[in-house]
């Protein structure tokens, strides 16, 4: 009877653990340690992006990792504000601007390859007079991403909708911007806010801002 | 002995549009059939034993001939 007082109060017997304590924790610690694979295998993984830009350089690392994420079996949710609405306009037109964008090669995507190889070191000033710059770098941008085989961003969403990517988008920007909801493709599962989404944040194995 | 259920020619794509595409190649098959995949990615090679390490199905072969990649993916 006692034992089972003991027990019932979480302890094990004195005696019992006097004499078999060590055992006890290497059984404990082995057991532990099978579960714990077992449930992290069972797991799900699961990734939370915070999309908060409008152009085509930063929408790229968004679409393609989420793509990629559901492709591998992943839960993925990606939430929409300020520019990143953009990404989710019905007509897709993003632009990249080299202004101020110094990582950004200025290479042109034709010509022998000693042309193509040479990066256009061009002033931002330059950049900033010219009418149609952007434009222009947003041109070239595409062919560079059409001559490697690399997807298009409408493509790579396409996907994402596909996998059902939990696609959602801040509701405060909608109105802060004048958008209706009718300017975004239909498949944007909710329309929420910062706690909203924080909480699916927190419970994600990845988290990125982007 | 496997016997190859669908080609999927992914030659000319780059990252990670050979892998969208196996894996959607994959949804279409059966448990155990195999799909044959042939890119030309140089990425590819470390994307697929990732994508299959990952989402179960088995990387049955992964070989380069000339410029090519071949990869045998077998659905669990």
């Amino acid at each position: 009877m006692s034992n089972v007082a003991e027990l019932s109060s979480n302890r094990l017997p004195q005696d019992l653990i006097q004499k078999h304590g060590s055992a006890l924790d290497a059984w404990f610690d082995e057991r532990f340690a099978k579960k714990l694979k077992e449930v992290e295998e069972s797991k799900t993984p699961s990734l939370a992006i915070i999309a908060t830009k409008g152009t085509m350089d930063w929408a790229y690392p968004l679409f393609i990792l989420a793509s990629t994420a559901s492709a591998l079996g992943w839960d993925v949710s990606v939430f929409f504000t300020f520019y990143g609405l953009e990404l989710l306009k019905k007509k897709l037109n993003l632009q990249v601007s080299p202004l101020g964008n110094p990582g950004m090669p200025m290479k042109m995507p034709f010509g022998p390859k000693w042309f193509q190889g040479i990066n256009w070191n061009i002033p931002n000033a330059v950049m900033a007079s010219v009418p149609g710059f952007e434009k222009l770098a947003t041109g070239l941008m595409k062919k560079t991403v059409k001559n490697n085989g690399v997807a298009s961003i409408q493509e790579l969403r396409d996907v994402c909708v596909e996998a059902g990517v939990n696609l959602v988008a801040c509701q405060m920007t909608v109105d802060l911007f004048g958008y209706t909801h009718d300017d975004f493709i239909p498949e944007v599962k909710d329309w929420i806010g910062a706690a909203s989404f924080l909480p699916v944040a927190q419970q994600s194995d990845v988290c990125l801002f982007i | 002995m496997s016997t190859t259920a669908q080609e999927l020619d992914a030659r000319g794509l780059n990252c990670p549009l050979p892998i969208l595409r196996a894996k959607k190649a994959l949804n279409g098959l059966q448990h155990g059939e195999v799909l044959h995949v042939r890119a030309t990615d140089p990425g590819a090679v470390k994307d697929f034993d990732a994508f299959c390490k990952q989402t179960g199905n088995e990387l049955v072969s992964s070989e380069q001939t000339g410029g090519e990649y071949v990869f045998q993916i077998r659905k669990n």
